[in-house]
């Protein structure tokens, strides 16, 4: 495992092109693109104003910047540096602006939710699409790009209405039995539209693309209902997560719930390995409390952490929400299946400090990590089961089928991991800080390792890491990973 | 609850007095009398001193007597028994006056006895009267004081009922509370989403006048700014919005959707394959594992059983064939002939189980009926062996150690000798019974080997008897003097040779008659009767003509 240097970064924004070759980051009002490999800066764009919003077009060849305080999108090509393109959304504002999967349409939604203005960067084109829902995913295209769902509101009513992203030729617009609709999405080979309520009410309904109501499924009453919803890659189940702390799953041809994930604060599963994250601070001798040790960085202070697997039962520490706020801090909010749909992983928001990983084959928990303080992001590899969650405190942790591993990011100034993101090879990670980022490269083969060593060449700041801070625990059962 | 009890008896008793006290009085037989002597006795006891002397002087002896004889008379005690000695004299008869007194006295005493028992009885009565008294007095208390729990109960009840109807009036309250509550809800509510819909509007109808009015300003800033128009990303010229466009979009739709259903579709029919070829692995193993485990005695049902899963089989076979074809059929046949397997499986479980539920019964019946004693006894024993081997292997340890540490001594080595040779003997024992063992077997070998060798050299004997009169039958036969030597043969009942036909007959009856001997005397042989006269039959069989008999049966 090898990391870069620190890059600076703003807002978080930092994104790898869809085709994997580049890496574009924000700093204020400037864009700035390198090569993944090399990490040398490729092109640098300067934006009016500071970049709030960042995205890659689907063929990896222009980047659009949103400044949402000053109603601007600028869109840069990486093949013709000189071109140009700014849209001006003027008075009425902006609030979201997004690529259309064909990377020649902008799709900007102005304030208050008015509209969605549609640019086409092909024949400068503008077309509104009115009634816009103001929600928590009011829009979601299918993963082929063919469709549009948008969610719009229109005489207190609910409407979900189907375009074809070609020409935005309104498919089908249809009512939905919700009563104030939430969020909506695709199924991932685009056949189903997913659409759940508001929390005050547990209520998912699943159409086809034609509009049908496939299903209704609505697991209790009277309490808050859905937080989360996801579907699994390969389309064969939906997994809601709840207000209650449990996860259902339904699958694709009955759309009935056929398991049910609880997420106790005891837990007793004897199939379950729970990892326990344990700190451990380095005992500095008295001859290291130099001047020089103290300026040069915060190893000193930074503390070495490694996993332990407990003993069942284990006791999860839980924090009791305020019954008095809204958005209380409890239940399901994120869900994540991995690329292979093989296991789930599970954030429950009262337990921030714990992830929850099942087993899709066997239905049933597979691993649990509970870390010393909240988990802010987790993400899967996109090509292996290999999960990466972060902190906000300056390691990085992987869990596999074969174990789990904190690792120690060896960078000075207190560089902390916020979040992070996998590049589409699932070779290398993103971490970002807050106004920094890091690469890490992963090398999990001897080969690889040898490959990247010999890579070093050109990766003249990338260190080697700390061996003493990775130690990594293999479950009794559990065969190492090939 | 006590004191009622103690209260009881004595009221009994007290009745019990009562009734004593009234049999005793009118059982009596002589009350008057009675009564009237205890006046008369205290009169006397009153005037003893006095009056008496006052009562009879001399000069009214006679009237003292007349006076006493009628009162003794009114006494009822005879009126004769006192007179006056002589009448008009102041004499006494005596004895009618002692008779008479000592009646007197008698009465007197009885009286007295019955004084002191009435005495007696009052003293009791009193003492029952005072426990009476007590009791009434104690019952009195307990009265009041279970008036007062009483009355205290009433009031705690009072209040209890006091309470509930509080607590009703309460409830009720509450219920109305919660009624309105609820219903102060529901307006809310629907005030609520009145109003939420009423500012939705409002926001509508806002956001669409702004909208207008963005739209009507010609706001100059809303724009783009390109450099150049891009071409579709792949590479096709956009298309006019025309019907044809729409419906070809909507085949699009349709498209993908009965793509996806066919994909669906193909899935369920892979998982339905594989759970069908499951079926049959299932229902093949069922039949291996049914049909072995019927018993060769009812052969018959096992074979038509093992007919009917053929057919069920064929039936599976074809169902697989037919699965295009009649789907419904087919899954129906498969699945009762599954159910049908499975039910005959299941029944052979049960069986299994009830089986081994009896072996499991009467194991334990046997255990049972090992007594406890015995179980005891038997391990006392075995405890006891044990402690005499621990001592005998301590003993030769300790020997052991002796021989090692002090040098042999003649004793020691003797005794040790002693140990060897029997040690020596017990396995020279055992090897011995191993070679008897051996041995028998090899007897019993060579037994089996000389009873063949006898019987080789008993059909070599034959063998060669027959070679010889075969070779003999050959010569004459070739000689020029068959006719001769059959005619003369004849005589001597020989059964050889190729005879003209009549001898043939002749010759065939007694070959019957030699070859019925011959199976007669099977088990002892007689070499020497069958030499002199060899049967056809057993000519045929020394050619190799016909079924050698006589082997099978011998061997």
């Amino acid at each position: 495992m090898n990391f870069s240097e620190l890059f600076k970064q703003s807002n978080q924004l930092c994104k790898v092109s869809p085709d994997g070759k580049y890496l574009a980051t924000c700093v204020q009002y400037r864009l700035v693109i390198r090569d993944v490999s090399t990490l040398q800066i490729l092109q640098l764009y300067t934006c009016l104003d500071q970049i709030t919003h960042m995205e890659w077009a689907s063929d990896s060849l222009f980047i659009l910047c949103a400044m949402y305080k000053r109603g601007l999108v600028q869109v840069w090509s990486l093949e013709q540096p000189d071109w140009h393109c700014k849209i001006d959304e003027g008075s009425i504002g902006l609030v979201s602006s997004r690529w259309s999967p064909d990377g020649r349409h902008i799709l900007n939604t102005t304030e208050f939710h008015l509209r969605i203005t549609v640019w086409s960067l092909c024949t400068k084109a503008v077309s509104y699409i009115k009634y816009p829902k103001a929600c928590q995913k009011g829009t979601d295209f299918s993963r082929d790009g063919c469709y549009m769902a948008l969610a719009e509101r229109r005489d207190c009513k609910d409407y979900v209405s189907v375009f074809v992203c070609d020409d935005w030729h309104l498919l089908r617009h249809f009512e939905t039995e919700t009563q104030d609709l939430a969020g909506l999405e695709w199924s991932p080979n685009g056949c189903v539209l997913a659409v759940w309520d508001s929390c005050l009410e547990y209520k998912v309904l699943l159409y086809s693309l034609d509009g049908r109501l496939l299903s209704t499924y609505s697991a209790y009453e009277w309490s808050l209902g859905v937080k989360s919803v996801t579907w699994s890659p390969s389309s064969q189940f939906l997994a809601i997560g709840s207000y209650d702390e449990k996860v259902r799953i339904l699958n694709h041809i009955t759309w009935k719930k056929i398991a049910q994930f609880d997420h106790p604060a005891t837990i007793n599963n004897a199939k379950a390995v729970v990892y326990k994250e344990v700190e451990r601070r380095t005992a500095v001798g008295s001859d290291d409390l130099s001047l020089h040790n103290i300026t040069i960085g915060t190893t000193l202070f930074n503390t070495q952490s490694k996993y332990e697997i407990c003993p069942l039962p284990v006791q999860i520490p839980v924090v009791k929400p305020d019954p008095d706020r809204a958005n209380p801090k409890i239940g399901v909010s994120t869900l994540a299946f991995s690329s292979d749909s093989r296991y789930l992983a599970t954030k429950n928001d009262n337990m921030a400090s714990v992830v929850w990983i099942w087993d899709m084959q066997k239905m049933n928990l597979e691993a649990v990590l509970e870390q010393t303080s909240a988990v802010r992001c987790f993400q899967w590899d996109p090509r292996r089961p290999r999960l990466a969650l972060c902190t906000a405190n300056t390691k990085l942790y992987l869990w596999s089928p074969a174990g789990c591993v904190s690792v120690q990011v060896p960078t000075e100034g207190g560089f902390q991991v916020q979040s992070l993101s996998w590049h589409g090879s699932g070779d290398s990670l993103i971490l970002l800080g807050k106004e920094q980022l890091c690469l890490c490269f992963m090398d999990t083969d001897q080969e690889d390792k040898a490959h990247l060593q010999s890579q070093d060449g050109k990766q003249t700041e990338s260190q080697e890491m700390d061996p003493v801070s990775t130690s990594e625990h293999h479950p009794p059962c559990t065969s190492k990973r090939p | 609850m006590g004191e009622w009890w103690t209260a009881v008896p004595t009221e009994t008793s007290m009745g019990s007095y009562e009734i004593s006290s009234i049999s005793h009085v009118t059982m009596s037989p002589s009350r008057q009398n009675n009564l009237m002597s205890m006046y008369s006795s205290a009169g006397l006891s009153k005037s003893s001193y006095s009056v008496i002397s006052a009562f009879c002087t001399e000069d009214n002896i006679p009237q003292c007597i007349s006076y006493i004889s009628q009162e003794l008379a009114s006494l009822g005690l005879s009126s004769t028994c006192i007179k006056a000695s002589s009448p008009g004299g102041a004499g006494l008869d005596t004895v009618p006056a002692l008779n008479a007194m000592y009646e007197l006295l008698q009465i007197h005493r009885r009286n007295m006895c019955t004084l002191e028992e009435l005495e007696k009885e009052q003293l009791k009565k009193s003492n029952t009267l005072e426990q009476m008294q007590m009791s009434n007095s104690r019952l009195k208390d307990q009265l009041e004081l279970s008036i007062r729990e009483k009355s205290g109960l009433h009031e705690t009840e009072r209040q209890l009922h006091l309470k509930i109807k509080t607590l009703q009036s309460c409830l009720k309250t509450e219920k109305d509370e919660v009624q309105k509550l609820q219903s102060i809800i529901a307006s809310r509510a629907s005030q609520y989403s009145h109003d939420a819909k009423r500012k939705e509007r409002e926001a509508a109808k806002l956001k669409e006048r702004l909208s207008q009015l963005l739209v009507e300003r010609r706001d100059k800033k809303l724009a783009i700014d390109v450099l150049n128009s891009l071409g579709r990303s792949d590479g096709k010229r956009s298309h006019w919005k025309t019907t044809k466009v729409t419906a070809s979009h909507e085949d699009e739709m349709y498209k993908s959707l009965l793509s996806d259903y066919e994909e669906r579709q193909r899935a369920l029919m892979l998982e339905n394959t594989e759970l069908k070829k499951v079926l049959q692995q299932m229902k093949k193993e069922m039949i291996h594992i049914l049909s072995p485990c019927q018993p060769s005695t009812r052969g018959a049902t096992a074979e038509d059983s093992q007919a009917d899963s053929d057919g069920e089989e064929k039936a599976g076979d074809s169902s697989r064939e037919m699965l295009d074809q009649s789907c419904e059929h087919a899954r129906e046949q498969l699945t009762n002939s599954i159910r049908q397997q499975w039910r005959k499986l299941r029944s052979h479980v049960e069986k299994l189980d009830n089986q081994a539920s009896q072996v499991q019964n009467e194991m334990e019946s046997n255990n049972e009926v090992i007594p406890k004693e015995i179980h005891e006894d038997e391990m006392e024993k075995m405890r006891c062996e044990v402690q005499q081997c621990k001592e005998f292997i301590h003993t030769q340890q300790l020997l052991l150690q002796q021989q090692l540490n002090t040098s042999f001594d003649d004793e020691t080595a003797a005794l040790l000798n002693d140990c060897y040779t029997l040690e020596e003997k017990e396995r020279l024992k055992e090897e011995w019974k191993l070679f008897e063992e051996q041995k028998r077997n090899f007897e019993r070998e060579r037994k089996n080997f000389t009873e063949a060798a006898i019987r080789l050299g008993r059909e070599k004997k034959a063998f060669e008897e027959d070679c010889a009169s075969w070779l003999k039958n050959q010569f004459l036969n070739m000689t020029p003097f068959t006719d001769r030597r059959s005619c003369s043969s004849s005589d001597g009942q020989s059964a050889l040779s190729i005879r003209s036909e009549p001898e043939m007959r002749m010759s065939s009856t007694k070959a019957q008659l030699a070859k019925s001997l011959t199976y007669a005397t099977v088990s002892t042989p007689k070499p020497t009767q069958s030499a002199s006269v060899p049967s056809t039959a057993e000519l045929y069989r020394t050619l190799r003509l016909m079924p050698d008999s006589r082997y099978y049966l011998v061997t």
